[in-house]
């Protein structure tokens, strides 16, 4: 008897909960639709749902940028998901996605048909290696990086460093930071084994912990006055934001945003939005991106670089 | 055998449905009524079928999903299971060769129950035997909240802990097989350590005092006794707690340092199924060869898992007939 009732009493909590919530955000939503309404009245109000997913490199990026959009029209939900960029190429193509997260061209994904598929390159992100500070190495010229990768060198100082024995940390397969990072740093060549890590931070912690370590990871980790890990410059050109922008300095790849086929009238807005001055001047600096717009060469899905 | 029984005894709740005195209600009301015998019995027969729908939905589907690397993408199974090369990205000629990942994931495995339980084996017996009270009302809440802990926490403390001490005192980066087995080996100790008391205490009262009562102090009871009568039980605890250490991804992934080539010591780093499953899962896109692959990975696991559970059946049922 006992029983039932607590059963009872609990189902009728759940019940008028499920009921005050739905109330709110009823009642919420309708008053705040009005006032967006009278405040831009020059655009009709936009509405309906997004689905938003795939790499978690741009996931941060897709969140501010959804949450300004939402302030600016109300009667919109985003929702940005994570999963990697191989699940947002498939789910976008499969239609589960309105709007597809990948660090890669589709072109370099199998399995997806690239030419079904419209390309936004919302950011850039340049990376570098990371090393550990103890290793006494700064900068490498791309040979001699290409020589410790692919484990032809097993010791730092035959590259100018300390006697310490050079452990590496890759990325998974399919990862776009390791296929960004073996296409323009190791010229296509298969990296040695080593320890493989998924998430950046980890990997920053590896390196920064193990003696003779060294990864790669995109520029925004390695922050001004943080120096437990060394930002690796390449022959001589250091890995900064105006030397990827001018082009100079290799590594580096866009930030895919894909709709299948032409996108929706709110996806459109939302991708308008991703381009405006609002996010590229503000948010994409300031999750660690470069603005497209700064950029002053450009790349195809093979990976040739041309001025601008 | 358990779908055979629930049908036929599904068809006898139908006939007896049919007699007169239950058939003056209606269905629903039948559904709904408290003191009915039928509301119970469909709620019953539903949650086993749904348990059995839904072990059968996920074993045929990764097989499908499985099999597609060998039937579409014509790997052959024989180098994709005992190649030792995993090149799956490399533009030109890539490579399958999974058994560096089936002989990691084995590694841990056994190497976490050797671990885990001399210390497992020994909690059982102190709090069962040496420490009864005691041991039951403090030990057993404490390791069953162990039990509860969240692999992620294993793994930071191995991140953080157990792999910074493996490279100051074996040289290396610390991210190593063993480390892997040290830290899934904890994680299993609960485990292993409270079924493993279950069965010391289901050993009948009567064998020690007839133990005792032929002179045998308590170390020569227990371990001539009791650890004897409750044998095939302790090992079932065993390999309960190593089906959990093979399945374990979150925290070997964070430790064991997910190289992809044959460790040839215990102090080089490793990779198992899981960990090469869940690293590079969301980044393969539907129906792609390197997605294909992971799911056959997954099958492997699926299909060794299942020899574990076969074990255990088949040491509870020798532990029965004794």
């Amino acid at each position: 008897m006992k029983k039932k009732n607590l059963l009872a009493i609990g189902l009728v909590f759940i019940l008028s909960l499920t009921l005050v919530l739905s109330g709110c955000g009823n009642s919420s939503s309708g008053s705040s639709s009005d006032a967006s309404k009278s405040e831009s009245s020059s655009s009709a109000a936009l509405s309906g749902k997004l689905t938003i997913g795939g790499s978690t490199a741009l996931q941060p990026l897709a969140a501010q940028a959804a949450k300004e959009f939402m302030e600016k029209n109300p009667d919109v939900q985003i929702e940005v998901q994570g999963g990697g960029s191989g699940t947002g190429l498939s789910e976008t193509q499969a239609g589960n996605f309105d709007i597809g997260m990948s660090d890669v061209f589709a072109e370099s994904k199998s399995n997806v048909d690239a030419k079904a598929l419209k390309d936004y390159k919302v950011a850039v992100v340049g990376m570098t290696a990371a090393v550990n500070p103890k290793v006494g190495v700064k900068n490498l010229s791309k040979k001699d990086l290409q020589d410790v990768f692919t484990g032809k060198v097993k010791n730092w100082k035959e590259v100018g460093g300390k006697n310490q024995k050079i452990t590496l940390v890759n990325r998974p397969d399919g990862s776009g930071t390791r296929a960004t990072f073996d296409q323009f740093a190791l010229d296509n060549k298969t990296p040695a084994e080593g320890i493989t890590q998924d998430s950046t931070n980890t990997v920053k912690k590896i390196v920064a912990d193990t003696p003779g370590a060294i990864g790669y990871m995109a520029l925004s980790y390695f922050t001004a006055n943080d120096d437990s890990v060394v930002k690796l410059s390449i022959d001589g050109v250091e890995a900064s934001d105006a030397n990827v922008a001018s082009g100079e300095f290799p590594v580096w790849a866009y930030e895919h945003m894909y709709t299948k086929g032409e996108p929706s009238k709110l996806a459109k807005a939302f991708l308008d939005f991703m381009m405006s001055d609002d996010v590229q001047t503000k948010d994409v600096p300031a999750q660690g991106y470069l603005s497209v717009k700064d950029m002053k060469v450009e790349r195809d899905a093979t990976g040739k670089q041309t001025d601008k | 055998m358990i779908k055979n029984r629930t049908t036929s005894n599904a068809g006898s709740a139908l006939g007896s449905g049919r007699s007169p005195l239950i058939n003056e209600k209606s269905f629903f009301a039948r559904l709904t009524d408290r003191r009915s015998e039928s509301r119970g019995k469909a709620l019953i027969y539903c949650s086993a079928l749904l348990m059995i729908i839904a072990v059968t939905a996920i074993t045929l589907f990764l097989t499908l999903q499985g099999l597609r690397s060998f039937v579409v993408d014509h790997l052959n199974f024989w180098t994709f299971i005992t190649g030792t090369e995993w090149y799956p990205d490399r533009a030109n000629n890539p490579s399958f060769g999974a058994f560096p990942f089936i002989f990691g994931s084995l590694a841990v495995t056994f190497l976490a129950a050797l671990i885990a339980t001399p210390i497992a084996i020994g909690t059982a017996i102190f709090m069962a035997e040496i420490a009864q009270k005691w041991g039951t009302k403090i030990m057993q809440p404490v390791i069953e909240i162990l039990v509860g802990i969240p692999s992620v926490v294993y793994g930071l403390i191995g991140l953080s802990i157990v792999a910074p001490f493996m490279r100051q005192h074996f040289g290396g980066s610390g991210f190593n097989l063993i480390t892997g087995a040290i830290v899934v080996g904890v994680m299993i100790l609960p485990t292993v350590a409270s079924i493993a008391a279950d069965s010391i205490r289901a050993v009948p009262d009567s064998l020690r005092q007839a133990s005792y009562a032929i002179g045998a102090t308590k170390w020569q009871t227990i371990w001539r006794v009791v650890i004897p009568a409750s044998g095939s039980s302790l090992i079932t605890a065993i390999v309960l707690g190593m089906s959990r250490a093979f399945g374990e991804a979150l925290a070997v992934q964070m430790v064991i340092g997910n190289a992809r080539n044959l460790p040839g010591s215990i102090l080089d780093p490793a990779a198992t199924l899981t960990t090469i499953i869940t690293l590079s899962m969301g980044h393969t896109t539907t129906g792609s060869v390197l997605n294909d692959v992971l799911w056959s990975l997954g099958l492997i696991l699926l299909l060794i898992s299942y020899v574990f559970i076969v074990i255990v059946r088949y040491l509870a049922k020798r532990g029965e007939v004794r």
